[in-house]
């Protein structure tokens, strides 16, 4: 009887874990059916739009129109430049507090949190008179620094949970058989990390991938990523569904593909010391 | 070389004063262990020699050096700790051979030198494999392993054998030993465990509360402890602490007297056996005498003596201990 009721609730759980985990994947599948739609088909009912005829005409399109390769590549450099050098950044600031910590380490870390807390936009006049007194305005390498700032509270935040979890002994073996900081940090510390700060890394890379706001701001064409080149196909011209969806389907199937290879990486070190 | 001194050393973390002004001579080659209950300072002590903490004052001299502000690595020491504190991204050979790799020695002499420890500690088989493969004692070889090949001027042990099960501890006891007497370098160790406190050392340091209560060869503090601490701290069973009219008749307000040494069978006490424990080789007898109390008794060998019973039993004169009021032997 035992067995039998927890088996119906097996199957109930189950069910309704599939019906939420569709409902959230629901938007980009859509987005993806609309993508090889005709831009006439793509503005139908939704019943209508399924059984409507298959195309890659928008694909062809949106190739044609806009220079992929060029945001394409300024993602995979913004993402990737903004994580590398948070990570330069992160380890040690991570080391310090998980390692030596002070009487105000927790403040510090709550008051870079709260950084997160403020709306970007508050800041925004600011940045864009600093970046056009700087002349870094379209350039990737101011678009690098501000992806780093406003990614760093939480690589830090992450670096620290996953440090506080290797003993502190291990680390005092290493400055005991002669290893100075740099070493303990190189061939000790970030060696034991290594599943937290590839997990972290990966985060951040979507998180910088997928930011919106500032590339949107402070961009215009040369080092514009893929978010700007969604966001030209919904311009003073109108809304053009199909195009649109074609150009979103490009635009995160990279970091949907690496996040699937990823995905074990990425949950072991989310749940880093929780399971232990 | 290893000689060790430190000097008015004091530790205070925060508000609290956890070593108040020690001073310490260590000479070259010695063993000395620091004993004392959990919480006394031993390991803090230890810490503060290797340089993981740095001393709220005083001053520490190595080989005649100054080596109060010196980094862990400065100071030439080795440590194992009970936690063996392996690399665990590391295999044995990369995990011995880490002092030697920060010290930028040649390749072939690392490659030597770990072939060497391994044969002195039985590795050569495990050279290859990750430390997560290997079993307590193997790790601890290890650790051990990691110290010996930078030819420190001192070892450090931090409770090395406590998360070994009670057989190895015994093993790694006597290897520990052998290999001081094979390299004749000074070894500090730590532990709460006065047996081995008293099987490895050359001298004895005993800790309470961040104080030296008394420093001594084994036999010295056996023999002679200076105070009603490290009475009751050396030797196992504890010491009987008799207080009262029988302490008074023997002119002091403590008497004490070690378990093996009280002889059953005649004498002026007369009391019933509470509980016996029979061991084959030793019978231990907690004895319940009128006006004393409580007396634990060590028999050798097996006498058929069992709860209920009522013996007979006698202190020796020499064999008695005799403290002051203020707990310090007479």
């Amino acid at each position: 009887m035992a067995r039998k009721s927890s088996s119906l609730k097996t199957a109930v759980v189950t069910v309704a874990a599939w019906t939420i985990g569709f409902l959230i994947f629901f938007p980009i599948l859509w987005i993806i059916i609309l993508s090889f739609k005709t831009e006439g088909d793509a503005i139908k009912t939704p019943l209508e739009v399924l059984t409507s005829g298959w195309t890659f005409h928008s694909y062809a399109e949106v190739q044609e129109r806009s220079n992929y390769a060029l945001h394409f590549w300024n993602s995979v450099v913004l993402s990737v430049g903004s994580t590398l050098l948070a990570l330069v950044i992160a380890v040690p600031a991570a080391w310090a507090m998980a390692f030596v910590p002070g009487k105000r380490t927790k403040d510090l870390l709550m008051w870079m949190l709260s950084t997160k807390m403020m709306p970007a936009v508050g800041v925004l006049v600011p940045m864009y008179l600093l970046f056009r007194d700087l002349g870094l305005l379209d350039s990737r390498i101011g678009l690098t620094v501000v992806l780093t700032l406003i990614n760093l509270p939480i690589v830090i935040w992450m670096l620290y949970t996953y440090f506080k979890e290797i003993p502190g002994e291990i680390l005092e073996a290493a400055r005991m058989d002669g290893a100075n900081l740099r070493s303990e940090i190189l061939y000790i510390l970030t060696p034991m990390a290594v599943p937290g700060i590839a997990s972290t890394m990966l985060l951040n890379i979507i998180l910088a991938w997928n930011e919106a706001f500032w590339t949107l701001q402070l961009t215009t064409k040369a080092a514009a990523p893929l978010t700007q080149f969604i966001a030209s196909y919904s311009s003073p011209e109108g809304l053009f569904y199909a195009k649109l969806s074609a150009a979103s389907t490009m635009a995160i199937a990279p970091i949907l593909i690496l996040g699937w290879f990823s995905q074990k990486q990425l949950v072991r070190g989310l749940t880093f010391g929780a399971v232990k | 070389m290893g000689n060790i001194t430190l000097s008015a050393v004091t530790k205070t973390f925060g508000d609290v004063n956890v070593i108040p002004p020690l001073d310490l001579q260590i000479n070259d080659g010695e063993f000395v262990v620091f004993v004392g209950p959990s919480g006394c300072g031993k390991s803090t002590l230890l810490r503060l020699i290797a340089g993981l903490e740095d001393i709220s004052s005083g001053k520490i001299t190595i080989d005649g050096r100054d080596a109060t502000d010196a980094a862990p690595a400065e100071r030439r020491l080795a440590m194992v700790f009970q936690s063996y504190a392996l690399y665990p991204h590391m295999s044995v050979r990369k995990n011995i051979a880490f002092p030697l790799k920060m010290a930028k020695m040649s390749q072939a002499e690392q490659d030597k030198k770990v072939e060497n420890a391994a044969r002195i500690l039985n590795l050569t088989n495990y050279l290859d494999r990750r430390p997560g493969q290997l079993s307590g004692g193997q790790r601890q070889r290890v650790a051990i392993g990691r110290a010996i090949v930078r030819e420190p001027a001192a070892f450090l042990f931090d409770e090395p054998l406590s998360n070994l099960d009670a057989a190895l501890r015994v093993t790694m006891r006597q290897e520990i030993s052998e290999l001081h007497q094979s390299l004749k370098t000074t070894m500090i160790y730590v532990t709460h465990d006065q047996v081995e406190a008293m099987t490895m050392a050359d001298k004895i340091v005993v800790l309470n509360a961040g104080n030296i209560e008394q420093v001594g060869s084994p036999l010295e503090l056996y023999h002679k402890p200076r105070n009603l601490f490290v009475a009751g701290f050396i030797g196992s069973p504890k010491m009987n602490f008799i207080t009262g009219a029988e302490a008074a008749k023997h002119g002091c307000t403590t008497l004490g007297v070690r378990p093996e040494h009280v002889e059953v069978g005649h004498g002026d006490w007369e009391g019933v056996i509470g509980l016996a424990e029979h061991l084959g080789s030793d019978t231990f007898l907690k004895v319940q005498v009128a006006g004393i109390g409580d007396l634990t008794v060590r028999v050798p060998g097996e006498r058929g003596l069992h709860h209920g019973q009522t013996v007979r039993l006698h202190a020796p004169a020499d064999k008695l201990y005799r403290f002051d009021a203020s707990g310090m032997a007479m």
